[in-house]
């Protein structure tokens, strides 16, 4: 039975459809791979075991009645701990939150559950989303599936581990500066960032409002099209929210697992053509773009001058939001209250209890958006980097009136070791360099193999214009058809 | 400490020229909170009244109620604002425990309605009170301070914290500064606040009530000498009365005058009314200006008021009380004189509804002016807080007019009224209040005073009618008042011509 | 360009309420030095026709309806308080001037 957790989530979806197999078993057997490999791994903060048998239980029950069930009704799924699930402990991987259970479900929570999916557990990840290698977590790091002494990237490298590892067929990310791209690409997962406003934020532990992004992460793109779909569109809950439905993700996908792109133009980013890239992953983007030219698609080289100061613009966005999203962790109302012993004032508790429950990285962006919004500089730092936010988007307008997609590396870098980055915060942003552009814009972008570098795998960014989803997902199910799979060494 | 000069406030106005400005928060009347549909209403148990969203639980997110929104562009509108076309909420930061995100929601630069005035009348003269702005925000939760002597936050070991109210829709109406205003500053900050209440109402948008917190005011104010600059000014919280309005800017100007006389500087500062003393006390000053790092509210998406919205909006206004108030004289037929002394002691609204239940202007005029102005007066509360309906008062002025009791016994019943007894005809019931209007019973009271007091009978008969009080006032004695004095003057004077 | 004292740190700190201790003072300003100055390029993008972007999603009006949707019980709202007393979230003595 232990090769179920080696089926796609399409595959188990039809099976379990056809009754060749019951959620429950499949429960069992991924509840069983996360058992057996858990301890190496360390995908997961919290295992969800009884909710897990009688979500798979249910599905079973409503499919014995003959209902019409959705294609992922009683597959797997992992939550990345940012996302709130009613009565199971959500901590974003800090201390802060430790224990809380949240009184109401995410927006996302609420899909997943309607559409039947199985939610095994909550997934690792940087203290609130803050970090490229979930190094940050509050509960010890995630460890890369294809060398454990390496990182799966971050912030989301539990949701990524997790599908890398066959803990999971499906997962969830939230993608910020890259949180879901980025380990998608050095776990050789496929992980997609849609269209901002096209997944609902209500539930997920606000990091930078106007950047956060939820979406799926996965082992196939068909897999991410599947979840996208459910997870997807307009929610009252949500003012940014699209009042559209999600584009036709799936049927995209499907197309371009045909290997046809004829007529397709790709526009290569001139300025992320590989500076600042490791040899290998440079070599790794060329040959991928060879192989989609092989499938018809035609290449337009463009310049997108403002993109080298996306990183800059992103480290003084995300963290002056952040200063104020973190603002309420202060433990009166919920979560960690430290320093109460009738001596302190609730000034001086509030203080102690942020500084003990906030890692160091959570309290330097912290300060560094409390500088960036503060009277004196908020024209030249947060209000500058607005502008850049618009010339940004001006460079991807431009760009897509002659290209129907742009491609560039997924990240600089292979997964890189433990503790390599950890000393000098910069040389960690440094991995966003190339996902960051398209979370200032808002439109949407997706990571996928794109062969390995030394071993190791590497991902192929494919962005696309807002609210054209589906466009990303049939170049990336083209390329997927081209490139041979990746399979990380056994456990 | 060397000792202030104290001023009197004749002194304080002769040397010196205020400044005056209001901030008023008004809490909007919506069925629900400002960016969750969780009810609003007052005096609900403890944390009743919350969700995920007012809470600020981590995750949760607002969405902008629409009917706050519509009534603040009415109340701008009312106010002769312009309405934005485009406007986004901002965040300001801050951090205290009975705000759950640590931050307010707020307008901070780009206010949905922005210059306007409010014309206010002041002994028959109109003073218009330019409008800075008008926005929107979310009120915050309350606070319980246990431990301390007073409840205050002074001295309280712990306190106590409840969301109920955290989230309510919170319009700020900020007037332009008010200058010229002279030694009628107080009155006129009372009268322009008087008036933005009278408006509001009429909007029918707040129940607006400064006891009940649904309105609260901070005055600004300031003094320079004439023809020089303006000075400092400082801002004074916790002014929860009209009246208290007055007094706030009236101490704040004695304050200050003696301050500055004693070449002394104005802080910047807070400061804080006390109603039992009737001054304004300093808050702690604020060292270090606060930095809110103010930043667009990313959660919510900017606001543009399509101008045919704006259009059908102002269309639909209400009769504002102005114009009311000038048709309602002359339905009422009340000199400038007598409107001004109803505007005065804010009486428009509960004459005009006690006029509706039933009552003549004159008689309605009467009661409010008269009898209830003075309790209210005498026990310092505003005339609608009495715990007197105008419905009452027209009932009241209906059993006088039926001759069921007389004016004296009418404001026995009024007590009764206040004191909760209940209706004017259940207290009457209950007192045994109602005049001795049964012919037999008169008859033969009257009967036995012309019998007790021959010398007196016999001078009416005579024709000296003069004489029949004294009779009367026998009458009045054996029926223990219930009689009513006319009709016994009628029986006595019929008995002996 | 931009530099930050350590005592701009601190003064930081103490706005976000964060009780750092000296070691991570010194930790954050040699660390946050750094960071600014690579941040500060979008200082040498001339911007002065470019209108800001705070909000990628090109919408506006998006309101809801004034109607009464349930919210937490009680129970559920005080559940994750680390101290309640008469059914009010309880905190300690509060310094701070009056708001």
């Amino acid at each position: 039975m232990s090769d179920l957790t080696k089926l796609s989530a399409a595959e188990l979806g039809r099976r379990l459809d056809a009754k060749e197999v019951s959620a429950v078993e499949v429960a069992t057997a991924h509840l069983e791979r996360i058992d057996a490999v858990e301890d190496r791994i360390h995908a997961f903060l919290h295992i969800d075991r009884e909710g897990a048998l009688e979500a798979a239980r249910a599905t079973d029950e409503r499919r014995a009645t003959g209902a019409a069930l959705g294609p992922l009704d009683g597959v797997p799924i992992a939550v990345k701990d940012v996302i709130a699930t009613r009565g199971v402990p959500t901590t974003a991987g800090s201390k802060i939150l430790e224990n809380w259970r949240p009184p109401y479900d995410a927006t996302i929570t609420t899909r997943l559950r309607e559409a039947g999916l199985v939610m095994v557990g909550k997934t690792n990840m940087d203290e609130f989303a803050m970090g490229s290698s979930t190094e940050y977590s509050a509960y010890g790091p995630t460890y890369n599936p294809w060398d454990t002494a390496r990182i799966p990237g971050g912030s989301g490298g539990g949701s990524a581990a997790a599908v890398a590892a066959y803990e999971a067929p499906l997962a969830i990310g939230t993608d910020t500066g890259g949180s879901i791209r980025q380990p998608a690409a050095v776990t050789g997962t496929v992980g997609a960032k849609p269209t901002y406003g096209g997944t609902s934020r209500y539930g997920l532990i606000a990091f930078s409002s106007s950047l956060d992004t939820p979406g799926p992460c996965a082992r196939t793109v068909e897999d991410a099209a599947l979840l996208h779909a459910v997870m997807g569109g307009h929610d009252p809950r949500d003012s940014t929210s699209i009042p559209q439905p999600v584009p036709d993700v799936v049927a995209a996908a499907r197309l371009g697992a045909t290997g046809d792109l004829s007529g397709v133009r790709l526009g290569l980013v001139k300025e992320f053509a590989g500076e600042g890239a490791e040899p290998g992953v440079v070599a790794a983007y060329r040959e991928s773009v060879d192989a989609l030219v092989k499938l018809g698609a035609e290449i337009v080289e463009v310049s997108c001058p403002s993109f080298k100061f996306a990183l800059p613009a992103y480290y003084l966005i995300a963290p002056s939001e952040c200063s104020s999203n973190l603002a309420r962790f202060d433990g009166v109302r919920y979560g960690l209250r430290a320093g109460d012993d009738g001596k302190h004032s609730l000034e001086e508790v509030m203080s102690i209890t942020r500084d003990a429950g906030f890692g160091p990285e959570v309290k330097r962006r912290i300060i560094l958006g409390t500088y960036a919004l503060s009277a004196g500089y908020y024209d030249a730092y947060y209000g500058q980097a607005q502008k850049v936010r618009t010339l940004i988007t001006r460079d991807f307008q431009a760009a897509f009136e002659v290209a129907d997609v742009l491609l560039a590396p997924t990240t600089p870098f292979v997964a890189f070791e433990l503790g390599a980055r950890t000393s000098d915060p910069y040389q960690m942003y440094l991995a966003d360099l190339y996902t960051i552009p398209s979370n200032l814009y808002g439109g949407p972008a997706i990571s996928v193999p794109s062969g390995l570098s030394e071993g190791l795998p590497v991902g192929l960014q494919i962005m696309a214009p807002t609210m054209a989803d589906d466009r990303m997902y049939r170049v990336a199910a083209a390329l997927e058809s081209a490139l041979p799979p990746l399979t990380p060494p056994s456990l | 400490m060397s000792t202030v000069t104290q001023l009197s406030y004749e002194e304080a106005v002769a040397a010196f020229e205020p400044v005056i400005g209001l901030e008023t928060h008004v809490e909007l009347g919506t069925n629900t909170k400002m960016f969750c549909g969780c009810p609003t209403a007052f005096g609900a148990e403890p944390n009743t009244q919350v969700c995920p969203v007012c809470l600020g639980l981590p995750g949760a997110l607002p969405v902008a109620n629409r009917a706050a929104i519509e009534a603040t562009i009415r109340i701008g509108l009312a106010l002769n604002c312009s309405i934005a076309p485009w406007g986004r909420f901002a965040r300001k930061n801050y951090f205290y425990p009975d705000m759950p995100k640590n931050f307010q929601i707020s307008q901070y630069d780009e206010p949905l309605c922005v210059d306007g005035y409010l014309d206010v009348e002041i002994d028959g003269e109109t003073v218009r009170i330019g409008i800075e702005r008008v926005h929107l925000e979310e009120d915050t939760g309350k606070t319980l301070h246990v431990g301390g002597a007073t409840g205050r936050i002074h001295g309280a070991t712990e306190s106590l914290v409840d969301y109920n109210r955290a989230g309510i829709p919170l319009v700020e109406i900020v007037t332009k500064p008010v200058p010229g205003t002279g030694a009628r500053a107080p009155e006129i900050a009372r009268a322009y606040v008087t008036e933005l209440r009278d408006v509001i109402r009429t909007l029918d948008v707040s129940d607006v009530r400064m006891e009940q917190g649904s309105m609260r005011c901070d005055v600004n104010t300031s003094l320079n000498r004439p023809g020089a600059e303006w000075g400092t000014r400082t801002e004074t919280k916790n002014v929860n009365s009209l009246r208290s309005v007055e007094r706030a800017v009236r101490s704040e100007i004695i304050r200050q005058a003696g301050v500055l006389t004693d070449g002394g500087k104005i802080i910047q500062e807070t400061r804080h009314f006390h109603e039992e003393t009737g001054d304004t006390r300093s808050g702690r000053s604020k060292e270090t200006a606060t930095d809110y790092r103010y930043f667009p509210e990313p959660d919510l998406v900017p606001l543009a008021p399509a101008a045919e919205w704006i259009a059908e909006l102002k269309a639909a206004l209400p009769e504002l009380p102005r114009v009311r108030r000038a048709r309602l004289q002359s339905e009422w037929g009340f000199t400038d004189l007598d409107m001004q002394s109803v505007v005065n002691a804010g009486a428009v609204e509960l004459i005009s509804a006690t006029v509706e239940a039933g009552a003549t202007a004159a008689s309605a005029r009467k009661w409010w002016l008269g009898e209830l102005a003075r309790r209210a007066n005498e026990t310092e509360t505003e005339l609608d807080a009495l715990g007197v309906t105008p419905a009452a008062v027209a009932e009241l002025q209906g059993l006088v007019d039926a001759g069921k009791i007389n004016d004296k016994l009418a404001r026995v019943v009024l007590e009764g009224v206040i004191a909760g007894e209940g209706t004017p005809t259940e207290v009457v019931a209950a007192r045994g209040l109602e005049v001795v209007s049964d012919e037999g019973a008169l008859t033969k009271a009257v009967d036995d005073a012309i019998a007790a007091n021959p010398d007196v009978a016999a001078k009416v008969r005579d024709g000296k009618v003069a004489a029949a009080g004294a009779l009367v006032g026998a009458v009045m004695k054996a029926t223990g008042g219930k009689a009513d004095a006319k009709t016994v003057r009628e029986l006595i004077i019929a008995r002996l011509s | 360009m931009a530099t930050i004292s350590r005592d701009e740190v601190a003064h930081l700190a103490r706005l976000a309420r964060l009780a750092v201790t000296d070691e991570e003072l010194d930790t954050f300003a040699g660390q946050l030095d750094v960071i600014l100055q690579a941040v500060a390029q979008v200082g040498e993008v001339a911007a002065v026709d470019v209108p800001p972007t705070s909000h990628s999603v090109p919408l506006t009006n998006v309101y809801r309806d004034d109607v009464v949707v349930p919210g937490l019980t009680r129970a559920d709202a005080l559940a994750g308080a680390p101290d309640a007393e008469e059914n009010r979230f309880r905190v300690p003595r509060i310094l701070d001037e009056e708001a």
